[in-house]
């Protein structure tokens, strides 16, 4: 079985590298913006099993991550042509824009956040990312509820032309496999480590002398940086920002990617969020009101999968504590 | 400053409060004794306003249609908790959450499908929807004195129930020791049912109540019930009485911040920029008043005194 499991990854990640030929092939350049679209989401997954899965702090705000790195793109272009601030459209300056400013609502909101437990912290989240929802929904300049369309994608200098769907979406891949890297980078350092302690029994971890807030503190903007850079592609990916993308439903959904591939493994999101897009992109070719048979396929795959899809490809071990 | 206004909205701050106890108060009792995390519990105030909209235009008589719809929404939440959350309880929080989500996407597009996809109104009878005079010359809407009375009344049947009757004491045992009670003869299923169903009852009531207010549509239970959760983390979850006063300092702080914000700040910054900052900064107070309060708090302001 776990020869099977790494087969099987190298399989996906191997036909996801080949999506934009295939679907050029095809004549169906739909496939290119849908696989993206998975891409972008795995990212935004990636970054919230980190501290979901690793951790064992289950944020349910996570959106509101993507939502800030998405608005730096919207906001840099809305000033680019409205008030004629031309390195504003870079995105030299919008990708770092959106993981500072991702990082620094992420060290806010962990910090009050972290100081609770358990279902307080889920609360506490939700209840953070519903307010930067509703300050995206207030703020009138930037489109208020309509949000903004992008004059145009970000700049790169020559470097890099984001315009076609396939540049696109190999951007994506190599972000989504440099985040692979460095979230296995992070787990398996000491760093990583202490987390991954702090998630089985904080009170031993400090005994033995590690201050855990600051190491989860530290992970939780790690892990909200990673969902800012996935914002800053979605934005890129849709030419539009708009509230919606931070609505407590769209944290609900990534919970539910992390949950479906399988919670604290490093392929889970991935494997998650392409199942998910697949799963809706099929229900909802087949009836408009997809949500009424997938609301109770999510209580089966809680009640049944546990370990989600990943754990049906691992050999059975005993059932952890 | 104007006196009537003020008064208005501190009146209409405790009618939203009213509504948000009522929701609150069947969220932190499932919680603090099932240990259950509930997100679909806006699913069941959904119902109860879809309820109150139909059983208003077939009996044609709002008051009629209180008395149907409430007990209707218990029905459901009865049968939703038998079928489906009954299993969840042993499960990790995490899990809760996932199957309750999975609810409300079940429950939007079966509202949707059953009612259509337009809102519907709920019209008031004439005696509800005339004017009341609170003070000499003060003018009320009478229908939200009569939101506020319901809600007051309830929640002091709540706190008899809770605290003189026998199935209040059983309620109590429960939040404090699950397995004791069961060990001594007490059918846990039946009572947890029997709470889930309390639950969803105050949560149809509410919806009920908002029917007249708000639009009755697909989703209306989402937004109010993150302002439940703010609600019982305030007030300390598992607790009722720390539900009842965080909803009323909720309701009132947000519904009195959102009209009068935009004076206040017109005193310190220039017109322009309090009527662009106003709006997103009188949605936050709230989340601004809950981050204070968990600073100094982290277990709410009446934590349960154990657990």
């Amino acid at each position: 079985m776990a020869r099977l499991r790494i087969v099987l990854l190298i399989g996906l990640l191997a036909s996801l590298a080949l999506v934009p030929p295939i679907a050029t092939w095809l004549d169906e350049p739909f496939y290119i913006v849908l696989f993206s679209r998975m891409l972008i989401l795995a990212i935004g997954a990636i970054g919230l099993n980190l501290v979901m899965g690793y951790g064992g702090m289950v944020s349910f705000g996570h959106a509101a991550f993507v939502g800030i790195g998405a608005y730096m793109v919207g906001i840099g272009s809305f000033h680019s042509i409205e008030d004629g601030i031309d390195w504003m459209a870079s995105g030299f300056f919008q990708l770092p824009a959106a993981i500072f400013v991702s990082a620094f609502f992420a060290l806010i909101i962990g910090a009050i956040s972290l100081r609770t437990k358990g279902v307080y912290f889920i609360m506490i989240t939700l209840a953070f990312s519903q307010m930067l929802y509703f300050v995206a929904v207030g703020v009138e300049i930037y489109g208020a509820d309509d949000g903004l369309s992008l004059y145009g994608r970000s700049e790169f200098a020559g470097l890099l032309d984001l315009n076609s769907d396939s540049a696109m979406y190999y951007v994506n891949f190599v972000t989504l496999g440099i985040c692979l890297y460095a979230v296995h980078r992070i787990i398996n350092s000491r760093f990583g480590l202490a987390i991954q302690g702090a998630r089985s029994n904080e009170r031993r971890m400090q005994a033995i002398g590690f201050p855990t807030f600051p190491y989860r503190l530290a992970g939780f903007v790690i892990s909200g940086v990673i969902c800012g850079i996935a914002g800053f592609l979605l934005a890129n990916q849709t030419d539009f920002v708009s509230p919606d993308m931070m609505h407590w439903t769209r944290s609900g959904d990534l919970i539910i990617m992390v949950v479906l591939g399988g919670m604290g493994t490093l392929f889970g999101p991935l494997v998650g969020a392409v199942a998910f897009l697949l799963v809706e992109e099929i229900l909802s070719s087949i009836t408009i009101s997809w949500q009424l048979y997938f609301g109770p396929l999510l209580i089966l795959v809680v009640l049944f999968a546990r370990g989600g899809i990943d754990g049906l490809l691992r050999p059975r071990q005993r059932a952890d504590g | 400053m104007n006196w009537i206004l003020l008064l208005e909205q501190v009146l209409n701050g405790v009618q939203l409060g009213v509504l948000l106890f009522l929701l609150a108060a069947g969220l932190t009792l499932v919680f603090g004794i099932m240990d259950l995390v509930n997100l679909a519990h806006g699913s069941l105030y959904m119902v109860g306003a879809y309820f109150a909209a139909t059983f208003t235009s077939w009996t044609g008589s709002f008051v009629l249609a209180i008395f149907l719809a409430v007990p209707a929404t218990l029905l459901v939440g009865v049968v939703v908790e038998v079928i489906c959350l009954r299993t969840l309880y042993q499960r990790n929080h995490l899990d809760q959450v996932l199957a309750t989500f999975g609810l409300i996407l079940f429950f939007n597009e079966a509202v949707r499908l059953v009612w259509g996809p337009a809102g519907l109104d709920v019209p008031l009878p004439d005696f509800l929807n005339s004017n009341f005079e609170i003070l000499p010359g003060v003018p009320y809407p009478t229908y939200r004195v009569m939101i506020i009375a319901t809600g007051i009344a309830v929640a002091l049947g709540l706190y008899f129930l809770v605290a003189k009757t026998r199935i209040g004491m059983l309620i109590r045992a429960g939040a404090t020791n699950r397995e004791m009670v069961g060990a001594l003869g007490v059918d846990i299923k039946l009572l947890y049912t029997l709470i889930f169903g309390l639950g969803a009852a105050l949560a149809g009531l509410a919806g009920v109540m908002a029917g007249p207010i708000f639009t009755v549509e697909t989703g209306m239970g989402e937004g109010i019930l993150i302002l439940a959760f703010v609600v019982i983390v305030i007030g300390g979850i598992g607790s009722v009485r720390g539900a009842f006063v965080a909803a009323l300092i909720v309701g009132l702080i947000d519904t009195v911040g959102r009209s009068f914000l935009p004076d206040i700040l017109g005193l310190v910054l220039s017109n322009q920029y309090a009527d662009t900052a106003a709006p997103a900064l009188s949605s936050m107070l709230i989340y601004l008043l809950m981050a204070t309060i968990l600073a100094f708090r982290p277990a709410g302001l009446f934590p349960p005194s154990n657990g």
